[in-house]
């Protein structure tokens, strides 16, 4: 490992009496889930390198309730939501920036309802954005060449219209982005979405992961990239069953980034 | 006598204008039955999306070929109403080939009309090839069957009925006007049915006559029965597809709405000042019901939304729970919404004016929990939908209704919602533990 973490939290700011440049909202599976942990690290390493002013909420954070008002529980989501918000309000929270799709859509679109109101950006956003400033420069190094396909997460293609930051990303890597027969408005779910991550599928033919999962190998990549822990999730279970995980990864749009700078 | 033709002409256009009214207020009533939902928002960009969708077809040609076709059909359809105001206006005043008076102009029109209207014959072929020949895998689903199966080929041989009669027609009087017949003066360009005509050579004037005014009268009768035809179809979507698209949803497609009743709710009990003893305040409206499990409990967009989908189960054949063979598909919801709602209105037609209780609901009746737990909340079906219509709503609203006054989640949620109301998280974590990820290698 390169260089210890850090990580500062908006308490540590607020102590000094400072603010950071945006907070990073880390969520539930990038607290908690072993495989979005280093999806949350690699992002946090780029951060890091880019010297960027941000903070994470550390233990004063909770779930955006996005899965409790998905599966119809608008009580639990609203509680939520207001705490959260009370939250984000005292240390005057403007920027945020997350790596979960989910979060980014209820903190963008449902908090404003309720009082909270922020500038909320996905992370392959972030980044692109960091690149145009100059903030951070990217060689594509490893992947140079490589047939990489990225799945679209619905609450980031479909429900917010983010199509091209994470595909102009992969395409800085040099990398040769391959497209799945179901993209962008029209991609498909991994399956998990609507809190189906916590529950089992109804009866079917198949799973939606690997329906998913069969499209993608239908490109004969040699990456699958997403910017979801769910979808990373679905994906690799997906590619599991498909018993190619010796030949196929999975990786979210920062853990490519990290990577190819070797962080 | 010499007026008979007129008066029975008059009589049947306000017979046909008349059930169709009759229908129009019916349907009014009935979508009026679901919540209030006001939307005076962002006018100008709904004039917008009801000009591109409805008008511009936008969305139709996302499919290439469904698009290319329905669009001839539409056009079509627009076109040949001009056509349809000259035959009224002639059928009332006794008069043929009113608007000839416009010279070329006219020629240019007729001609028109009926090289659209062999176009039109061309689609309704392949769109009836493509049901019942090819038998594409969205029109075999099994919310399909009967009625819906049967209502998409009677509109298709309804439309091929009426473009072969206008041809006829024309045919008729071409034939007619050739051959010097009184009242059958040269006017109009004839591209088509000039084609036909000479199948028609050697019949007397009277027998051509006879065949082009009984093509007349068929046709005109047979555009009334199809205006009333609309109401019990799929094909109501020719006038609904305009203010569905205007109210259709303008925000983001992740942005569910917040139950605003729940939000009082929750302020009250967040509120460290609030007396939990006190009573609650007067203008404190608590809903009868959260969520919904029938179709009153809907907002009246969501009742126009399912008269005006057109089941054409794009939606369906984009949505990844259909897609994997699960129960759910997003135009079953929708038709059912529909039968549903229909079925409310003749319960309330005879109880006059009053719903009695049948003892049944949208839930379980028509749709189940097992549909609705399989949606993925993904908007596939939204975004596929090409005159708006947003069948999530409807699967969101009564999820809440299943979760909230029901507690009937299954169990694996419950779980789930547990979690974070205790933890934070939908996980057994401890919120404590919530920053151990940066320590760790
Ligand atoms: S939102 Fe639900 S119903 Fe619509 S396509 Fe996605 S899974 Fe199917
Ligand atoms: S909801 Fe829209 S896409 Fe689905 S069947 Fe109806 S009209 Fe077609």
């Amino acid at each position: 490992m390169a260089s210890e973490l850090k990580v500062p939290t908006m308490a540590e700011f607020f102590a000094s009496g400072t603010v950071p440049e945006v907070l990073f909202w880390v969520g539930c599976a990038g607290s908690f889930d072993d495989r979005a942990k280093k999806i949350t690290k690699a992002f946090v390493k780029i951060l890091n390198k880019a010297n960027v002013s941000f903070a994470v909420l550390g233990t004063e954070e909770s779930c955006t309730g996005d899965p409790a008002k998905r599966a119809g529980n608008e009580f639990l989501f609203q509680m939520q939501a207001v705490t959260n918000i009370e939250v984000l309000n005292a240390y005057e929270v403007k920027k945020i920036v997350t790596a979960c799709p989910h979060c980014f859509n209820t903190i963008k679109n449902e908090y404003p309802g309720l009082g909270g109101n922020y500038e909320v950006v996905h992370h392959t956003q972030f980044l692109k954005q960091l690149l145009t400033e100059g903030r951070i420069s990217m060689e594509g190094g490893a992947f140079k060449g490589k047939r990489i396909t990225f799945h679209d997460p619905c609450y980031l293609g479909r429900a917010n219209d983010v199509y091209e930051a994470p595909r102009d990303l992969i395409r800085k890597l040099d990398a040769e982005l391959v497209e799945m027969k179901s993209c962008k408005q029209r991609g498909l779910c991994c399956g998990a979405g609507g809190a189906q991550m916590f529950k089992e599928p109804e009866k079917g033919d198949k799973d939606v992961n690997i329906e998913r999962t069969e499209q993608a190998l239908e490109t004969k990549p040699e990456i699958i990239a997403a910017g979801c822990p769910f979808c990373n999730t679905m994906m690799t279970d997906g590619v599991k069953n498909k018993e190619k995980e010796a030949s196929i990864a999975v990786m979210d749009i920062a853990e490519l980034i990290a990577t190819a700078e070797d962080l | 006598m010499h007026y008979l033709p007129n008066i029975i002409f008059i009589i049947l256009l306000i017979v046909g204008i008349g059930f169709f009214v009759k229908n129009v207020l019916k349907l009014k009533r009935n979508i009026f039955l679901g919540k209030e939902a006001s939307i005076t928002d962002n006018k100008s960009q709904r004039w917008k999306n009801m000009a591109k969708i409805a008008l511009g077809q936008s969305k139709m040609v996302v499919r290439p070929i469904a698009g290319a076709l329905h669009i001839i059909v539409y056009v079509g359809f627009v076109i040949i109403n001009i056509e349809v105001l000259e035959i009224i206006l002639d059928g009332i005043f006794g008069t043929h080939r009113m608007f000839a008076f416009l010279g070329p102009v006219y020629d240019i029109l007729i001609g028109s009309f009926e090289i659209l209207a062999l176009l039109v014959i061309l689609a309704v072929v392949v769109f009836w090839i493509r049901r019942n020949v090819i038998k594409l895998k969205r029109f075999l689903k099994p919310e399909m069957k009967g009625w819906p199966k049967s209502d998409g080929n009677m509109i298709l041989y309804i439309e091929l009925v009426l473009m072969v009669l206008f041809l006829t027609m024309n045919g008729a009087d071409y034939q007619l006007q050739q051959m010097g017949a009184d009242h059958y003066a040269a006017a109009g360009s004839f591209p088509v049915s000039s084609l036909i005509a000479p199948m028609f050579e050697g019949m007397s004037v009277s027998s051509l006559v006879l065949l082009e005014r009984t093509a007349w009268w068929l046709h005109i009768a047979g555009i009334l029965f199809f205006l009333n035809y609309l109401y019990y179809s799929k094909h109501l979507h020719i006038l609904l597809a305009f203010p569905n698209t205007y109210y259709g949803k303008l925000t983001p497609k992740g942005q569910f709405k917040n139950l605003q009743s729940v939000t009082d709710e929750v302020r009250m009990m967040m509120d460290p000042d609030a007396d939990p003893y006190a009573e609650p305040a007067d203008d404190a409206v608590v809903p009868d019901k959260f969520g919904a499990s029938d179709v009153q409990d809907l907002s009246w967009v969501q009742l126009l939304n399912a008269y005006t989908c057109t089941e054409c189960g794009r939606c369906t054949s984009e949505c990844p729970a259909n897609q994997t063979g699960k129960k759910l598909s997003p135009r079953k919801i929708m038709m059912d919404t529909r039968d549903r709602l229909e079925e409310v209105g003749k319960n309330i037609d005879a109880n006059k004016g009053e719903f009695k209780d049948d003892g049944k609901q949208l839930l379980n009746d028509y749709i189940t929990p097992e549909e609705l737990w399989a949606c993925t909340s993904c908007n596939a079906c939204v975004e596929a939908c090409p005159i708006s219509i947003d069948p999530l709503s409807i699967i969101m609203d009564m999820r809440q209704y299943l979760v909230m006054e029901q507690s009937a989640a299954p169990t694996d949620l419950n779980n789930m919602m547990g979690n974070i109301e205790n933890n934070g998280a939908p996980w057994p974590f401890n919120q404590m533990d919530r920053l151990n990820w940066s320590k760790e290698s």
